[in-house]
């Protein structure tokens, strides 16, 4: 990271409001701001794959602390939008904002992934041959340079967090199975719980619930809105009830833009998001 | 950024030589003491005091042999690095150690000094070819040190610069593959002409001297076996350290699910990058100790073969192990010393056969075959 600041100097002033007139704050090069309480601007993001466009001009901000629900039919842009978040698709034109000053899309996946945003993919995706213990220790915030690497081991802070994270996603007698040994459910609770491994400000799950049973997409119900406030999440979903116990705002996407925004209750009386859903 | 930093400092207060010790358990300690036993001591003795017609006596060829096999079982586990555990599939290994050889194979060509054929200070194939001066690259060639440096510093080299723009274009699996074996192959046919400089397609030969040492007397072929040893037990003490670090997991973990550890803040590139040139500079270092043993080096260790070969080894040893590799290239490689003086016309059979048994019956190599005949066996006995 850089060491130059772009610093306005309170001392000074801004020559508008007088001496010693607090102008702003200071800018860290990227560190995240969060000052306007917005932790995640797109602005008319547009992708297209072979003329198909998957996303169209689609604008989003998500506030920080917020838990929002996105929803829309197949091919609507959901993974898309996900996918240019993290890096992994370059938008061909529009701007990503994490925080004020941190444009995504000049960052690689693994400098947006040590930025704070951390990604849930739709098919839980963990290291098969490691134990459930060994993916959480990768996934655990840390310098993940290769130099680091080579010479870290697990203190008995980093022992302890490890282990409140498996208390939490209940694996904590399975901590020294392979990962690959476990069910789907359990693979899911796994992947969410690397994701709290490596302390996100923004996590970004898709379909965090899908193959649960009911009892299980319950208690992810429950843990997500623990983890709202102190961090801000985006879970697209198609599991209404699943949603409806989230509560918070929802988004429809269609056709690779924002239709429609509010509640679930307002939402499903939306003649246009009715339209989408059921056809004609 | 700054608490990471105050972590690592405290680490490093352990010396890199204790944690390397601590990272062998018991098991690994006396199966490494019984090898430098029968390597240093045993073998030695048999070959240098008992006499030759005692049925004791091991002889010129079996040292030979031993060492050779020492060298490619170095191969193996460097390949096994990169393949076995961070899942890439090289086939231009034979690169890497044909390039060794070739850099350490300069400096015994100058050892040959007035004894050639032409009696020049040139190399044999440059007074055939009418050359009149070494060429630049020869230059320092006639010291021992500089050459190893070369040994150590080309295909390295060689390695990061084709590892740098292959894994930042993000070439993976079969590609990456098919790439190597092309590199590998171009490169044979540049070794093959005459004018690059290196024997063309008679390679280097007749080497003399080694350190102003006869190559061929029993002394210098027991120390060349001994260093191969000792190269190998390095290596294998070395690989089981990084293995066993994080560094280690994250390989694994690359080769399981390269997005995942991308979002989860790695960077694949800089440990595929580190690990691909490591396994480069080990199957150099092979080739170094492996030209002086045998007494020639030509284009033909890059053939696509070859290479191909070194990956047989470590699938009959056992992808993804330790130790798996280094036995695979044992038995192979006996077998084939085996199969050539017997019936050499199947030799290429028994390998294709081989390798479709293998792939298809025992995926995980020797070491898998054993580790499932033993829990077979604990789970009967519970």
């Amino acid at each position: 990271m850089s060491d130059t600041q772009l610093t306005l100097d309170p001392e000074v002033g801004d020559g508008y409001g007088g001496p010693g007139e607090v102008f702003g704050h200071t800018l860290r090069p990227g560190e995240l701001d969060l000052s306007h309480k917005v932790i995640l601007y797109l602005e008319d993001i547009t992708v297209s794959f072979d003329g198909f466009k998957a996303l169209n001009k689609l604008s989003l901000t998500i506030d920080a602390g917020e838990l929002r629900c996105i929803i829309g039919p197949n091919g609507a842009g959901k993974t898309t939008m996900m996918d240019v978040i993290t890096g992994k698709t370059r938008p061909d034109s529009g701007r990503v904002f994490f925080g004020q000053t941190l444009d995504l899309t000049q960052m690689t996946e693994p400098e947006i992934a040590n930025a704070g945003i951390g990604r849930k993919f739709q098919t839980p995706t963990i290291f098969d041959r490691l134990s459930v213990f060994e993916n959480l220790e990768l996934a655990m915030k840390a310098d993940k340079r290769v130099r680091s690497t080579l010479r870290a081991r697990i203190d008995s802070e980093q022992q302890d967090r490890i282990a409140e994270t498996l208390d939490l996603i209940r694996l904590g007698d399975q901590a020294h199975r392979l990962a690959g040994l476990l069910s789907h459910g359990q693979k899911q609770w796994l992947e969410i719980g690397m994701l709290l491994m490596q302390e996100p400000k923004l996590l970004l799950l898709d379909e965090p619930v899908a193959g649960m049973t009911d009892d299980e997409t319950e208690r992810t119900a429950e843990l997500f809105l623990s983890l709202a406030g102190r961090h801000s999440l985006v879970v697209v979903e198609h599991d209404m009830a699943f949603i409806r116990q989230l509560g918070g705002k929802v988004t429809v996407l269609h056709e690779g833009s924002v239709l429609a925004e509010g509640s679930l209750d307002m939402l499903q009386n939306d003649p246009r998001v009715i339209e989408v859903y059921l056809g004609r | 950024m700054e608490v990471c930093d105050v972590k690592t400092t405290t680490f490093s207060r352990t010396p890199f030589v204790f944690r390397i010790a601590q990272s062998l358990d018991r098991r690994a300690w006396i199966a490494l003491v019984v090898a430098a036993l029968v390597a240093f001591v045993l073998i030695p003795l048999l070959h240098l005091a008992i006499p030759a017609d005692s049925i004791f006596h091991l002889s010129d060829y079996f040292i030979t042999l031993g060492g050779k096999i020492l060298c490619y079982a170095i191969v193996a586990v460097a390949l096994d690095l990169i393949w076995g555990f961070a899942g890439i599939l090289s086939l231009g290994h034979g690169l890497f150690f044909a390039l060794g050889g070739y850099a350490f194979g300069m400096y015994l060509m100058r050892q040959i000094g007035r004894d050639g054929s032409y009696q020049s200070d040139l190399p044999d194939f440059m007074v055939f070819l009418g050359w009149k001066e070494l060429p630049w690259y020869w230059y320092g060639s006639d010291s021992f040190l500089w050459s190893v440096l070369l040994v150590l510093v080309v295909p390295t080299l060689v390695a990061f610069v084709f590892g740098f723009f292959a894994f930042r274009s993000r070439i993976n699996g079969v590609y990456f593959t098919i790439i190597t074996q092309a590199l590998t192959f171009a490169a044979m046919l540049l070794f093959f002409r005459n004018e690059t400089g290196f024997g063309g397609n008679n390679g280097f030969t007749d080497f003399k001297r080694i350190l102003g040492f006869s190559i061929t007397s029993p002394e210098t072929r027991v120390v060349l076996f001994a260093l191969s040893a000792l190269a190998l037990m390095l290596t294998l003490v070395f690989v089981n350290y990084l293995m066993k670090s994080k560094f280690g997991r994250v390989l694994v973990a690359i080769r399981d699910a390269e997005s995942r550890v991308m979002f989860l803040g790695y960077n694949p590139l800089w440990y595929k990058l580190s690990v691909w040139t490591l396994s480069a500079m080990l199957c150099a270092i092979a080739g170094a100790l492996y030209v002086p043993q045998v007494g020639i080096i030509n284009p033909s260790e890059m053939s696509a073969a070859n290479s191909i070969e070194m990956a047989v080894w470590v699938a009959v040893g056992g992808r993804g192990t330790i130790i798996g590799p280094v036995i695979g290239a044992g038995i192979v490689n006996l077998a084939k010393s085996w199969f050539t003086m017997s019936f050499p016309q199947y030799w290429l059979f028994f390998l294709g056969t081989l390798f479709i048994v293998i792939t298809l019956f025992l995926p995980d190599g020797l070491v898998g075959l054993w580790n499932r005949l033993r829990r077979m066996r604990g789970g009967e006995s519970a």
